[in-house]
Order: structure tokens, then C-alpha cells, then sequence
């Protein structure tokens, strides 16, 4: 895949690639540095699934709401998320955007509507199902968005919150990172043969579209048509990506070796790596882009670099607070 | 103050609390049907309209996990499901997400939803039409979990969950819709965690919650008549829990009764006598004991049916026997009423 690179071009393509980058760069330095165990929790990387976020960072305003899965840095990151705040609160520091009771799985950002991820696969989707209720009955023109995976199309209440979402046609899009494997079981073995995502949860009575992870544009298109349609009231819209994720489920190594996928198929996808892509289309031709390019990665390497400090420096919560904000207060309510 | 029953004081909060607040909503299965819940949504979506009062998917799950996502954008939802059995399928959302939204994100926001669940006993409700599982959710950190008895504390505790901040399980016994009492006009709530003494004695503290203080108030009167004087403390929240007035009242009568329409394995009645046990060993007289339902799925059949509930004589006996009374007497006094699997006469079922 090639990009052309012109005027009219460049800047949404240096805009992917920032965001590309930095989903990159995080999840790498968290995997850099994971086994210094300072990072006392389980995280699932988003290595090689960075595009689609990216693209999603560039469709969405911030009053949007989102919600996503276990697997939600790059989404967090993503809908402009503080990255300070998500890195402390793997390294479970007070200053963690959870305050060090969530970890990697529970993340939040309420100053851009990122309301939240959740460690149970499928268990967000009605949330979000719930939050675009919300804006319905509030009058506000906020669509939600709903990260998940393919193993959550697996689940029953996948199934109950689509259904909802059309009966009452709420401004949800359902946007399906089908990265073909559910932790170590493939799509095979989980799924018939043969049967799309998307066509199927089009019968439910829905739109749907479905993009390849190496088309960065298609896909971009895919998902501004999307956004615009359930935006001005025409119901939810599911969008399946195929993706790859490079990292083990939970953790930092690579494992292709324990043998549930191939060595060839790996490959393959990182010969497809949408970020190498695009970074070659972007210097093919001119030093100027290279030069526009160093100073992208250099501000990212420098902002990932300070958001390890940040969170290295941070105090850890006092004990006591284990014990606090079981029950919210009445003023919270308000 | 007017007298109404139960149900229909359920009704009034709901009116009142719709009224005070638009970001009130409410749904479930049938609450715009012509039966609404058992009347107590009745007229709702004709006062406040379709969009905030709806009838549901067969969906519990997503349908909780709705009302939280709702929450987050401050839409307070009352949810009503005609059996807490069917809720059952809805324990991730109310476990792993309602529950902990608060605690896991950091306190940043809060999810203000009331369940309304139906429990009951009788009529033939069987194995997965009758249970009693205010145990389980009082188990989880983060619910509250409130089983009112009369029908001011139904009208009083449905707007206290409504305006409650966080996810409350509101449980109505089906054999109490139909009790009537006076209630006040307007916004009465009442607090959650306070339980309230409806018999005061010395002799003896029975704990009860939702129908168990019907009985138990049935089982006190009688006693009265035998020279025992019973202090009866209707729980009305399960969790928090009321302990000042459980420990205030054991301390004086230094004998304690838990009931519980609940199963005996873990129930909240078992959690009762350990605390009491545990803190107030010294003050206690004679061990504490508890009544509560048979670890056994509640069978359909009346035959089956016959002597299973824990009802008024089952109090009253063994009262008697911990004060060493005799009992002799009790079952010929307090017979077991015919049917037995109804509230009373009246009822002609459905239910």
C-alpha cells in the first residue's frame, strides 16, 4: 500500500501518523520496560492495532463519548486521553487517571468523554449503549462510540445491546477490532467458517461497514461516513477492521512460538504494518516530509520518555485508601 | 397522609420522584403493559411520556448495563423486573460493573440506579419463581440493598434509593403489595441504612426484614398474650446494615432471634449471629439462633409446600424454647393458615 502524497494529502497524513507513533511508541515502551516490574498489573498491548484508533482520533470530537475493552490504551490515547494520567495508573500511582484502583484495564478520562474500559470481555458495550441513551433523551447531537473485539461479538449481551440500540435508534457506533484471535483461541474454533461479523450484525437490522487494517484511507472514509450517519439520527452503524495484534494476549513478549499461530501469518501482517507503510509513503519523495517526520517523532519520543518519568516520580496512594469510595456520597449525584 | 397499599405507594414514589427530578426514568418488562407491574407503575408513561418510561427488551443484562451507561451522563434509572430470578442474568453488569464504577475509576463518577426486584414465596412460584437472594447482592461492595416492609418505608426507601447516589437493589415481597398503611403525601424518603424498632420489649430481639416482620410481629403479639415481651427490629436495609440498633437492642434483651426468608447457608440472618456473636459475646444470655429457609429449592406443589415457610409459630416456639418455655401449646394456637400459599383469603391469584 502506497499513499500519495500531495497538498491536498499531507497533513492528514502526518495526522495519522502522529497518533500511529505515539499509540506505537507507548505500547512499546511499556513493553520495554515491563519486565522491570514496576508495572504491577496486566496489560494488553495494542501493538500493530494502532490505525484504527488513530483514524478514530481524527473523526470524533471530544464530546463524544467512548467506551472500550481490556485491551484500551490506544483507544484511550486515542479519544485524547492524558497520558500522564494512564501510565501512572499502571504503575498504580496516586496520580493515575483511576487513582490506582483500575490498572491498564480501567481507565478514564472524563475531561474528553472517555468513560471508561472494563476488563470483562463485552461487559462496556451496554454502557455505551446506555451513554447514547443519554444524549437522546438529553437532546444533544454526542454519538457514543464502543470499542470491541471479535470475542465480544461472542457474547450474549453483544447481541442485547445491538438490538436495543436499533429498537431505539440510538447514536451508537459499534466499532469491532477483529484481530482474529479471543487470548489464544483463533476465530475457527469460536466462529463458523466463512461468516462475516458485519453481515451478520447487518441482518440484526443495522448498518454496517467493514474495512482491511492496510487501507488506512478506505477505512478513514469508512468511518467519517459512519460518524455522520449515526450523528444525524440514522441509528447505530457497526464497523468490523481486521487487524492484527503482534504482542502475547496479556504481557510483553511476542509468542509465536507456544504454538497457536503461525510464524507466516505474523509475518505477513508485519509486512502490512500500517504505520511502516505509511512512514515510507510519507519520505518517498522530499527531505522536507523526513525533516516534518523527525520532529513528529521526537516530540512523541521526548512526551512518552516524560510520561514515564511522571509517573516513576508519583506517590503511590496512602494505604488507607483501599478502604475509601466503596459508596459515592450524595453530593456526587448532584 | 392518605392509606394506600404497597403497591401503590411504589406508585406515588415513582410519580413523586419523576415529578421532582426529569432525569428520573423508568423501565422494565410490562411497565406500560395494562397490568404494570402489578399496578405499581400505573399511569407513568400517560404523566411523563414514552421517553422516559418504557417497556424493554427481554434483556436484563444489557438492559442494567444501559442504566449505567445512562448514569454516567447523569440519567437516574429505576429498572423493575416482575421476578428477581430473571435479574439473575444480569450479574456481570450489576457485579463487575455497577457495583465497583465508583471505587475502580477513582471516585470520578457515580451510577445512580434503583432495581426494583419482585420476591415472593407461595402460589406455586417453584424453584426459580421465589427466591429470596438479598444475601448475594448484600455480598458485593458497592450495592446497597433494601427490602422496606410497610408501605410509608416502600414510598419513603423507593425515593431515598432514587435520589441514592448509588446502585441500590430494591426488593418488594410480592405477599406485601397488597398491605395497607398511611402514607405521606409529597417527598418523604427515607434514610437508607436505619432500621426501625416496631416492637419494643425486653425479653427477647427479633431481626426480620421485607415479609419475615410480618411474621414476626404476628409471632410477637402472641407471645405478648404468653408474658414475653419481644423487641422486633425490621431490618428494612440489608446493606449497610443497621448494627448500632441490632447491638443497642441485644445488649438490652440478651437474647437474639435472626429470621430470614432467605436460604440458612450464608444468608444475612447467618451474618447477624456472627456479628452479634463476635461483639457482643458477653451481653448474650443463651445462643443465638437464626430461621430461615430450608437449603432447598422451594418446591411447586401446595402438598409440597405444606410446613415449608417460616411463619409465626416457627417464631414463637422458638422464642419459647431459647427462653425455656414451653411450647406445647403454639402450634395448637397459631395453626398453619388454609391455603398456606397465599397472603390471605382474598388472594385469588396471579400472581
Amino acid at each position: 500500500m502506497v499513499y500519495a502524497v500531495n497538498n491536498s494529502s499531507i497533513e492528514n497524513l502526518l495526522d495519522l501518523f502522529y497518533h500511529m507513533y505515539r499509540i506505537r511508541t507507548v505500547e512499546e515502551e511499556i513493553a520495554r520496560r515491563y519486565s522491570e516490574g514496576k508495572m504491577r498489573c496486566p496489560v494488553h498491548l495494542s501493538t500493530g492495532q494502532e490505525a484504527i484508533p488513530s483514524i478514530f482520533a481524527l473523526t470524533i470530537t471530544k464530546g463524544d463519548f467512548a467506551v472500550s475493552t481490556h485491551r484500551g490504551h490506544a483507544h484511550y490515547l486515542a479519544k485524547g486521553g492524558n497520558l500522564n494520567a494512564m501510565i501512572a495508573e499502571i504503575y498504580g500511582k496516586s496520580t493515575g487517571c483511576s487513582k490506582g484502583k483500575g490498572g491498564s484495564m480501567h481507565l478514564i478520562d472524563l475531561n474528553v468523554n472517555f468513560m471508561g474500559t472494563s476488563a470483562i470481555v463485552g461487559n462496556s458495550i451496554p454502557v455505551g449503549v446506555g451513554l447514547a441513551l443519554s444524549s437522546k433523551l438529553k437532546g444533544t447531537d454526542q454519538i457514543s462510540c464502543v470499542f470491541l473485539g471479535d470475542g465480544a461479538v461472542e457474547e450474549g449481551v453483544f447481541y442485547e445491546s445491538v438490538n436495543f440500540a436499533a429498537v431505539k435508534k440510538l447514536p451508537v457506533l459499534f466499532i469491532c477490532e477483529n484481530n482474529l484471535y479471543s487470548v489464544y483461541s483463533d476465530l475457527s474454533v469460536r466462529q463458523p467458517k466463512g461468516r462475516s461479523i458485519a453481515k451478520m450484525v447487518e441482518a440484526m437490522g443495522i448498518d454496517m461497514s467493514f474495512g482491511n487494517d492496510n487501507d488506512i484511507l478506505a477505512n478513514q472514509q469508512l468511518m467519517k461516513k459512519a460518524v455522520s450517519n449515526v450523528r444525524s439520527g440514522n441509528g447505530p452503524h457497526f464497523l468490523e477492521f481486521s487487524t492484527y495484534r503482534w504482542r502475547e494476549h496479556c504481557g510483553h513478549n511476542f509468542d509465536n512460538d507456544i504454538g497457536y499461530r503461525s510464524q507466516d501469518e505474523f509475518l505477513e501482517w508485519q509486512v502490512k504494518d500500517s504505520l511502516k507503510l505509511l512512514e515510507s509513503s510519507l519520505t518517498k519523495d522530499g527531505s522536507d516530509t523526513t525533516t516534518k517526520l523527525s520532529s513528529i517523532k521526537e516530540k512523541i519520543d521526548s512526551e512518552v520518555a516524560a510520561a514515564f518519568e511522571f509517573a516513576e516520580a508519583s506517590p503511590f496512594p496512602n494505604q488507607s485508601e483501599a478502604y475509601e469510595g466503596v459508596y459515592a456520597k450524595e453530593e456526587a449525584s448532584k | 397522609m392518605s392509606q394506600m397499599n404497597y403497591a401503590e405507594a411504589i406508585n406515588e414514589a415513582l410519580h413523586e420522584a419523576m415529578q421532582l427530578d426529569s432525569s428520573v426514568i423508568c423501565y422494565g418488562l410490562g411497565v406500560t403493559d395494562p397490568k404494570a407491574v402489578f399496578g405499581t407503575t400505573l399511569n407513568l408513561e400517560k404523566q411523563f411520556g414514552p421517553e422516559r418510561v418504557f417497556d424493554m427488551p427481554t434483556s436484563e443484562n444489557a438492559m442494567t448495563g444501559v442504566a449505567i451507561g445512562a448514569a454516567l451522563n447523569g440519567i437516574k434509572s429505576v429498572m423493575t423486573h416482575q421476578r428477581i430470578d430473571f435479574f439473575l442474568l444480569a450479574m456481570d453488569q450489576l457485579v463487575n460493573g455497577a457495583a465497583k464504577w465508583h471505587y475502580m475509576f477513582g471516585s470520578q463518577n457515580c451510577v445512580p440506579i434503583t432495581i426494583r426486584l419482585i420476591i415472593g414465596r407461595g402460589w406455586g412460584q417453584g424453584p426459580t419463581h421465589s427466591q429470596n437472594l438479598q444475601a448475594w447482592f448484600s455480598h458485593i461492595p458497592g450495592l446497597k440493598v433494601v427490602m422496606p416492609t410497610t408501605p410509608e418505608d416502600a414510598k419513603g426507601m423507593l425515593l431515598a434509593s432514587i435520589f441514592d447516589p448509588n446502585p441500590v437493589i430494591f426488593l418488594e415481597h410480592r405477599w406485601l403489595h397488597n398491605s395497607i398503611g398511611e402514607v405521606l403525601d409529597g417527598d418523604i424518603r427515607v434514610p437508607l441504612g436505619k432500621a426501625k424498632i416496631i416492637k419494643s420489649g425486653k425479653d427477647i430481639t427479633l431481626v426480620a426484614m421485607s415479609y419475615m416482620s410480618i411474621e414476626a410481629i404476628h409471632a410477637a403479639d402472641y407471645l405478648e398474650r404468653q408474658g414475653i415481651s419481644c423487641e422486633v427490629i425490621d431490618l428494612r436495609t440489608i446493606k449497610p446494615l443497621d448494627w448500632e440498633t441490632v447491638m443497642e437492642s441485644v445488649s438490652k434483651t440478651g437474647h437474639l432471634l435472626a429470621l430470614d426468608s432467605g436460604f440458612s447457608t450464608g444468608s444475612v440472618a447467618g451474618e447477624i449471629i456472627a456479628r452479634v456473636s463476635m461483639e457482643k459475646f458477653n451481653a448474650l444470655k443463651s445462643a443465638p439462633a437464626r430461621l430461615a429457609m430450608p437449603d432447598v429449592p422451594e418446591p411447586t406443589s401446595p402438598a409440597l409446600t405444606k410446613g415449608f415457610y417460616i411463619r409465626a409459630a416457627d417464631v414463637a416456639e422458638k422464642v419459647m424454647d431459647m427462653l425455656g418455655k414451653d411450647t406445647g401449646q403454639v402450634r395448637k394456637d397459631l395453626t398453619e393458615p388454609r391455603p398456606h400459599d397465599i397472603p390471605g383469603k382474598w388472594f385469588t391469584g396471579p400472581f
